[in-house]
């Protein structure tokens, strides 16, 4: 069966969930290949031949962190090398797409970024995408070579579907380009406890009419009573309420979640753009007219001050 | 010595207006107004911003797109830039990413420079891969997703925030860059900006210039292909209810019935 590369994203070998989503569906493509770069490959192995891999390939050298995008593009270009895979597939992730990126060009192959499902077709992967603020579902392949597809999270459901997970060195020769963009320092972002925002089920978000950086407790206050990440809309991150990490929206994050919920936002199409594709969607707003309404499965025209409270205790009851 | 900056524009169809697809699965730019992608405009004016520091530099603005492209040279140069390069050619029509960057890695190299900027990505296609292409198209340092940036002494430096972390990095010239909307807000045009960018100089390119053959680009160029692209099902419409007290409660109820409490 051909092979297929899956690029995993991890934290010290811990696996991050839209990796294992992804093992899911390069399954319905070939058999998966992991490849891991920096510490932790030994642990990250387990699960993900737990999740389908049948080969691990790993590498660790001190330029994948101390050096932007290249080594990884490298090491992967080296992969393809070893595996001559059907496609090669990443999470996508802002970097995921530029290390994507420089390797089509390298291996002379298209690019598809985004996907949110993935085929096996006739004439190779078929991926589905949306366009234009999520207003359209297109469905593209690749022309030229090994598909390089970036896939969103949430795209598909982790599935246990154990298989050998051999691990193997990938050996790595640095270009001379590796070491073009050096990193000086990195600072960790704090953790807040909650999901991360791609990836979360639930993502509860505040807008405009949340009126203060303090006022984003009320927000906080549902996200942790449902288990969910915050996000924010560009109006309350521009205005200093909220950090630009947990933006939604065209400029900020897409997210896809199970359920979305948006408390003071009005839906402008460049927000439109980041969560559209939300399985299951929530507003609440003062403004009966505010085209987040047209989204809606369910919408309270209200104030937020009171609705959201009300439903932060109502969902603690329930679940004690 | 002249620190040449070339920043890459986009022209594209205005998100607020009714985008769709032609026939041939390729943006149809007929029936929807145009501009500068609101996310150049922040490489337009980092690009402005370094030039102000160095003792001598020059902002080309260069785009790849049809004849109404113009109009977002015409924005940059208006805010400030020195000139300006359109590749224009009807071969061009339906070229993917890949192909994109290639034109543009020619006409940067055609131009010369020592720094290309970009925004984070475009806002029709949106997809942020052509500061890394070009960059792996030129053979040189990428610098991207920059919040802050600075030139000195041949050197770039600049904070990228990332999921996880935030970084501050650093290459030596010649580099691509890229910022992102949290770079610093773009000027707007002045009265005399606007005159006097209908004197600075553009310039034309058409494939044979770059001396690219129409079958490396275009929708037969294409390293992808779009099958198909459907409208989204409008929803169905949802339940609006108005809070008279028990809004938050009873939207506890709906949440319940979707088992999502």
């Amino acid at each position: 069966m051909a092979e297929v590369l899956v690029f995993v994203d991890h934290v010290d070998g811990a696996v991050r969930k839209p990796t294992l989503e992804l093992l899911t569906l390069a399954r319905r493509i070939g058999d998966p290949v992991a490849v891991v770069l920096g510490g932790g490959a030994g642990v990250a192995a387990g699960v993900l031949a737990e999740h389908g891999a049948v080969r691990v390939l790993a590498a660790d050298a001190p330029e994948f962190a101390e050096f932007l995008v290249v080594p990884k593009v490298d090491a992967l270009q080296a992969a393809v090398e070893v595996v001559s895979p059907v496609a090669v597939l990443l999470p996508s992730s802002a970097e995921n797409k530029e290390i994507a990126a420089r390797l089509a060009v390298r291996i002379g192959s298209g690019i598809i970024t985004d996907a949110t499902d993935l085929e096996a077709g006739e004439e190779g992967v078929v991926a589905t995408q949306s366009a234009f603020a999520a207003s359209f579902t297109t469905k593209s392949r690749v022309s030229r070579g090994a598909a390089v597809v970036t896939v969103k999270p949430n795209s598909a459901p982790v599935e246990a579907a154990p298989a050998a997970g051999v691990v193997e060195e990938l050996v790595v020769v640095f270009s001379a380009l590796a070491r073009g963009t050096k990193v000086l320092s990195r600072t960790p972002r704090e953790s807040t406890g909650r999901p991360e925002l791609t990836e979360a089920a639930i993502v509860v978000s505040g807008g405009r009419g949340v009126n203060g950086a303090d006022n984003f407790r009320v927000i906080e206050a549902l996200a942790d009573s449902l288990g969910a990440a915050v996000g924010a809309s560009r109006a309350a991150v521009d205005a200093g309420w909220y950090p630009h990490t947990n933006q939604v929206g065209q400029t900020g994050k897409s997210v896809s979640p199970q359920l979305y919920i948006a408390s003071g936002i009005s839906g402008a199409i460049q927000h439109r753009a980041g969560m559209q594709t939300s399985k299951t969607i929530v507003a609440i707003n003062k403004d009966a007219e505010a085209p987040i309404f047209d989204l809606v499965d369910y919408g309270v025209v209200g104030d937020l001050f009171n609705v959201v409270p009300q439903l932060t205790d109502e969902v603690t009851a329930r679940k004690n | 010595m002249s620190l040449r900056i070339v920043v890459c524009v986009k022209y594209v169809p205005d998100a607020t207006g009714d985008r769709h697809f032609a026939d041939d699965l390729t943006l149809d730019r007929e029936d929807v107004d145009g501009l500068l992608s609101e996310l150049d405009e922040y490489a337009v004016e980092q690009a402005l911003q370094i030039a102000d520091e160095a003792d001598d530099a020059e902002v080309t603005v260069l785009t790849v797109g049809p004849e109404d492209a113009k109009d977002a040279l015409r924005k940059a140069l208006s805010m400030g830039a020195d000139k300006a390069v359109h590749v224009e050619d009807d071969d061009l029509h339906g070229t993917d990413a890949v192909g994109t960057s290639l034109v543009l890695a020619r006409a940067v190299e055609k131009t010369g420079y020592d720094l290309v900027i970009s925004g984070m990505a475009s806002t029709d296609g949106a997809m942020g891969v052509v500061p890394a292409l070009l960059a792996e198209r030129l053979g040189v340092a990428q610098v991207t997703l920059l919040s802050e940036v600075a030139v000195e002494g041949g050197v770039v430096t600049g904070r990228r925030d990332g999921d996880t972390a935030s970084e501050r990095v650093e290459a030596s010239l010649p580099a691509v860059v890229s910022v992102t909307d949290q770079s610093g807000e773009a000027r707007y045009p002045s009265f005399k900006g606007i005159m006097a960018a209908k004197k600075k100089p553009v310039v034309s390119l058409d494939l044979g210039d770059l001396g690219l053959d129409a079958g490396e680009v275009g929708l037969g160029g294409a390293w992808t292909v779009v099958d198909s692209a459907v409208q989204r099902p409008a929803r169905t419409a949802g339940t609006i209810v108005k809070d008279e007290g028990e809004g938050g409660k009873r939207l506890a109820e709906f949440l319940a019935g979707q088992k999502f409490i």
